[in-house]
């Protein structure tokens, strides 16, 4: 596991907020996985060993909370809201409009490895319904149209990114 | 000696019964008391309380008292202090006994309850009991039979969970029998200090693992076999091999090390098929180590010695104890004897009543090994303060049999009378052993019995009756589980008929006659008699070894002499 | 009849042009004044302005902010500290967001009260995993707090500091449940402690005495303090005193937050004048009042309250006031302020369905009822909806509900069991008619609920 110096840095310092290391354990998972992109075994032996802890403790934790994952996705999350007040203004089928533009189904990484497109529970704005989490930004009122509007950018990115990769 | 301080009594009333019980007593207790059941799965008296299971709910109510001048309400239609009930129930397991408690559990509401928790836990499992080995000691049976509805209304897919997984060497895992009451995770944690169970996913996917990588390989691992309340985790070596219900249960204790843990011998037709632990809360709690379970094999080894025989050949008994005498009173005063710790209290009494006949010095094998602070202890033998107490020996045994070897190097011993004990592994060389005349009482095959002038088979703890003296100086009773193999006699009375065959005086070769005699000759055992021994044993007095160096560590219930004074 | 008006004291800059997060622009607005203010009185006169105020917890179940400070075991010798609870993951609810990403400074303000009342000396802010960015606006402003000696060791030139770290969570709706959070806060599965003896007053984080407040309780903490308890106290109505945040999510013209005096607004305003009524062509149905765990509301049904000289009055649903009490005796709750609303395009059985596989989804595990109950309403509402119905099931549905309330470690037992209890005792024609009426719900292809 090859962490940055910054990740390790913010580590270091974010162990200090508490009087038990322990605390510190949801904090050091989440600059791993946004290091790394998710939590991998080796990770959870790592916090383990860096918090004193049995790699048990942490294991449990990692399990526990949706947004913590085992397994790299795509490049992009795009997290749907379904919860009540989403699925009443037409969450489903927002989803379903990610799933068609990307040619892939929910909790999959799609075929050009571009997505991963999971359901998630409230994102409380639920005036603003439907929500849309990609990555960190919250995107509202995303209806099938604004779907693909978001879906072609995030499709243009790739193309420019394919091509700085290529010439570069 | 002090007197415990008198435990502060509260009076609290269950289902209408009034009982006093130590403030702070967990209404699970107290209603036991009265005779009350309050189901539970999830609660053990030894572990930490979580109250997750939620099966013993209870209504629970205080006497009313006016807010503002704190006298009680009165309700005039009883005469007595009004009740408020809560709506709410409660779980009995975090509730406490507080002066005035009042608990009702044969309610309509209580009813519905435990027949709602007892559906639910019901609804994801997989009803298997006709293949599962908890059935017969499964708290899932039991309740549903008293508190279930005894239908489904259930037809929704199950939850699909790994069926068996190997958890560790000696604990096979059903997840899907789980009813996740966390009790081997905190035994791990609290009790074994070895956590590496836990719960992964969650809701009703949560499911019992061990760290993928670790294995719940810890010498107390089989003790969440015992608490599981259902057949999640089983034993890997009982697995499959015998319903429980045709099991007899025998009382016995773990004879591996000095702590003495008490221990259930479970057993049919002659043939032992589990041992675990018997709770006793001044010694092992509920628990026991893994290592002691297994000592049941040897019953059975293939190296159990099956005949009595005299310079190899097979003899009768009257035949071996005849020569033996005969060997022994050919060597006036250069007989030496080599009792053993790990005989009963009653046949090293009778071993000190040999060697007062013959006259010959006695030595012990010491055993000492790594105690681990829970319930093996350094002293590996499980009686050795049995041979201080009888007056077998007066001193702790030392690492090697160095006196004997010197007196046979020197020619002072000619014949050694071997309790059980193999003389080559206790540090004598095999030149040695070859100078002396060796009559072996004892069960298994060894370097000792095999060269023995004659070798006259006894009988292993489970297949007789007897105590030890465990570290505590607590005396404690084990009895006869299986009988003993053909070809095998009673130790007791080998060895007193083996006294009245050198010519010392008479020695009752049967337990309860032997015990008059013990309790009119052995100091602190006067008052004692083997068929009024509590079950928990009896603390005896242990000033007169006060000075001995004793090898045990701290331990459950077991803090070392030194450790004690130290602190005082 | 023109809608009663909003009394911005929360939410009084956000979506102000212009505001910004920032120290600076929340100092042009007179920031950290009533801090200043604060540390000018004794502690013990600050709690007591909040027991005076009435203020009751914004969370969920209302309970009174100054009589939970009241609780906290001050002899203890340990330490004592303050959690915010900015886990805002109810269902419907959506106002501790605005005040986090656009007016994190009122919050710091307000906590950095409620720390100096208190003797708090190290602060947590738990925040939903999935604020991100929310996380870091709040991490910025307690920077320039700190900076400016608003936060941290010796504040305002006093001998007091207190410090406040950002905790952020990771996608566990448990985790505001207050023992839960705290569980989560120490590192471990967010298992709701029992109660007893874990009360956070007195065994809360670490083992020792801890306030557990919601973002926007705090805020009004400050505002408090700014106009004195008994000022605050005649904001609103009796027992529901000052303003309360009230979201409208769902099948309204204009749905949004909005801040009204507790008590001084009809659900009937709110949703007709405020939110501009149903959509085009369509009639409300139902409305879920205090965020998804609230038991629901028909719109045709009413309600026989007794007053309290011993008369009785009849309300509709339009006609309840959104305060506590009220909602309380109709039945349901104010919980959390987030109002949901069901028009009649609405199937109840697919509207539950949705619900239960959000529960299902959030139940801990740790207690049997909730576990296993909350999955296997799930069960039979999915199975309602995508396999086949049986007119027993929305029975089934409330008998499996019924054994689950008042009988779990925490409250989640009841968030789970009352909106089926309630769906079911409310629309149960509508369950019963179910397996008949299924095909022709999912033909015309409109609203996917589950």
């Amino acid at each position: 596991m090859n962490l940055k110096p910054e990740t390790l840095r913010q580590i270091d310092e974010v162990i200090t907020h508490y009087p038990v290391k322990r605390s510190a354990t949801l904090p050091l998972l989440h600059l791993i996985q946004e290091d790394i992109g998710y939590i991998p075994a080796e990770a959870v032996e790592w916090v383990a060993a860096k918090l004193e802890l049995q790699p048990i403790n942490v294991y449990e934790v990692v399990t526990f909370y949706p947004m913590f994952r085992q397994k790299p996705i795509g490049r992009r999350h795009i997290k749907v809201c379904r919860t009540l007040s989403c699925a009443l203004m037409g969450g489903y089928k927002t989803c379903a409009a990610f799933e068609k533009e990307f040619d892939t189904h929910r909790g999959e990484i799609s075929p050009d490895g571009e997505v991963t497109i999971e359901f998630v529970e409230c994102l409380a704005s639920c005036g603003t319904a439907p929500v849309v989490m990609i990555d960190d930004d919250l995107h509202e009122k995303v209806d099938g149209a604004r779907a693909k509007e978001l879906s072609d950018e995030i499709k243009r990115q790739a193309v420019g990114r394919n091509k700085a990769a290529s010439s570069g | 000696m002090i007197a415990p301080p008198k435990p502060d009594l509260v009076t609290v009333n269950v289902d209408g019964k009034e009982i006093a019980v130590p403030k702070g007593t967990n209404v699970i207790e107290a209603a036991r008391l009265v005779g009350v059941d309050v189901p539970y799965y999830c609660y053990h008296p030894k572990l930490s309380v979580v109250g997750n299971c939620r099966m013993c709910l209870i209504e629970m109510g205080m006497p009313a008292v006016d807010p503002a001048t704190k006298a009680p309400i009165m309700d005039p239609a009883t005469g007595k202090q009004k009740i408020n009930w809560i709506p709410r129930p409660q779980i009995g397991c975090a509730t406490n006994a507080a002066p005035g408690l009042h608990i009702r559990t044969n309610t309509p509401q209580i009813k519905d309850c435990r027949e709602g928790v007892m559906e639910f836990l019901l609804v994801n499992h997989p009803l298997d009991c006709p293949i599962c080995d908890q059935a017969g000691e499964c708290k899932l049976q039991e309740q549903s039979t008293a508190y279930g509805r005894g239908y489904s209304r259930y037809i929704e897919q199950k939850n699909v969970k790994p069926k068996r997984t190997q958890l560790g060497p000696r604990v096979t895992l059903d997840d899907e029998r789980c009813i996740l009451c966390s009790r081997c995770i905190r035994f791990c944690k609290e009790v074994a200090r070895d956590d590496v169970l836990g719960f992964v996913d969650r809701g009703s996917y949560s499911t019992l693992t061990c760290y993928p990588g670790k294995a719940l390989a810890n010498n107390y691992s089989l003790n969440t076999v015992d608490i599981c309340p259902v057949g999640a985790l089983t034993s890997t070596d009982f697995r499959f091999k015998m319903r429980v219900w045709f099991l007899k249960q025998t009382d016995s204790i773990d004879t591996e090390s000095s702590a003495g843990a008490h221990t259930i011998v479970w057993s049919r037709e002659g043939v032992i098929y589990r041992i675990t632990p018997r709770r006793n809360d001044g010694v092992n709690d509920t628990w026991m180590a893994d290592s002691g379970r297994e000592l049941y094999k040897a019953v059975r080894a293939g190296d159990r010695l099956a005949a009595p025989r005299v310079d190899g050949a097979v003899a009768t008994v009257d035949a071996g104890l005849r020569t033996a005498a005969d060997v022994l009173k050919a060597a006036p005063g250069a007989v030496a004897i080599v009792g053993s710790g790990r005989s009963s209290v009653e046949e090293q009494f009778v071993t000190r009543k040999l060697a007062e006949a013959l006259q010959a010095p006695v030595s012990l094998v010491s055993r000492i090994g790594q105690g681990d602070g829970l319930l093996v202890s350094a002293d590996r033998n499980p009686n050795v303060r049995g041979a201080l107490v009888t007056g077998l020996i007066q001193a702790l045994p030392g690492p090697q049999l160095t006196a004997l070897a010197a007196a046979i190097d020197a020619g002072r011993v000619k014949a050694v009378v071997s309790v059980g004990e193999d003389l080559i592994a206790a540090g004598l060389t095999p030149a040695q052993l070859a100078k002396v005349a060796v009559v072996y009482v004892g069960t298994h095959e060894n370097a000792t019995s095999t060269g023995a002038k004659v070798v006259l088979p006894s009988l292993t703890v489970f297949e007789k009756s007897g105590t030890f003296v465990n570290q505590q100086f607590r005396l404690q009773r084990f009895l006869k589980c299986v009988p003993g193999p053909a070809g095998a006699t009673d130790d007791l009375a080998l060895l007193s008929r083996l006294v009245a065959a050198v010519g010392g005086a008479p020695v009752p070769g049967e337990l309860h006659a032997l015990w008059a005699l013990l309790a009119a000759e052995v100091a602190g055992l006067a008052p004692v008699t083997f068929a009024r021994l509590p079950d928990t044993g009896l603390l005896l007095d242990p000033t007169p070894f006060a000075g001995l160096p004793f090898a045990e560590g701290a331990g459950l219930h077991y803090q070392p002499a030194a450790a004690v004074a130290a602190t005082a | 009849m023109p809608a009663p008006q909003q009394r911005r004291i929360i939410f009084q800059h956000i979506d102000e042009p212009g505001y910004t997060p920032d120290l600076a622009c929340y100092v042009r607005h007179g920031g950290y004044e009533i801090l200043k203010k604060a540390v000018a009185m004794q502690p013990a006169a600050i709690i007591d302005e909040v027991k005076r105020s009435g203020l009751r917890g914004r969370g969920g179940a209302g309970f009174p902010c100054g009589v939970k400070w009241g609780l906290v075991d001050r002899k203890s010798g340990k330490p004592i500290y303050l959690v915010v609870n900015a886990d805002e993951s109810e269902p419907g609810t959506f106002k501790d967001r605005y005040i986090m990403h656009q007016d994190p400074h009122q919050l710091i303000e307000g906590i950095m009260i409620s720390a100096w009342a208190n003797n708090v000396k190290q602060a947590y802010i738990y925040i939903r995993g999935e604020m991100p960015h929310g996380a870091r606006i709040l991490e910025k402003a307690i920077a320039e707090a700190r900076a400016a000696n608003l936060v941290g060791p010796k504040i305002l030139g006093t001998d007091y500091g207190c410090d406040i770290f950002v905790h952020r969570g990771a996608g566990a709706y448990i985790c505001g449940e207050e023992t839960g959070l705290i569980e989560s806060l120490e590192g471990k599965r967010p298992y709701p402690r029992i109660k007893p003896p874990y009360f956070p007053a007195v065994l809360g984080l670490y083992q020792c005495p801890t306030i557990v407040n919601n973002v926007e309780t705090l805020c009004h903490v400050k505002h408090i303090v700014d106009m004195g308890g008994d000022n605050y106290a005649k904001i609103g109505t009796p027992n529901n005193t000052g303003t309360r945040i009230l979201c409208v999510s769902g099948h309204v013209r204009k749905p949004g937050y909005f801040e009204y005096e507790v008590g001084k607004i009809t659900l009937g305003e709110l949703l007709h004048e405020v939110c501009g009524g149903p959509l085009p062509g369509r009639k409300f149905k139902a409305v879920i009042p205090g965020g998804s765990s609230a038991k629901i509301l028909k719109f045709g049904e009413t309600f026989t309250l007794k007053n309290k000289d011993g008369s009785s009055r009849t309300l509709s649903v339009e006609d309840i006031p959104m305060d506590f009490d009220t909602l309380a005796a109709c039945g349901t709750m104010g919980g959390s302020g987030g109002v949901i609303v069901m028009d009649d395009s609405v199937n109840m059985v697919e509207a539950l369905a949705n619900i239960n596989a959000f529960y299902a989804h959030e139940s801990c595990g740790q207690c049997t009822p909730c576990r296993e109950g909350s999955l296997w309403m799930k069960r039979i509402s999915h199975r309602m909806v995508h396999d086949r119905a049986r007119p027993e099931d929305g029975a089934l549905l409330k008998s499996v509900a019924d054994q689950i309330a008042g009988r779990t470690i925490c409250a989640f037992g009841e968030a789970c069991s009352w909106p089926t209890q309630s769906f079911v005792l409310k629309f149960g024609d509508e369950f019963k008619a179910y397996p008949e009426t299924r095909n022709a719900s999912k033909t015309d292809g409109s609203l996917e609920l589950v």
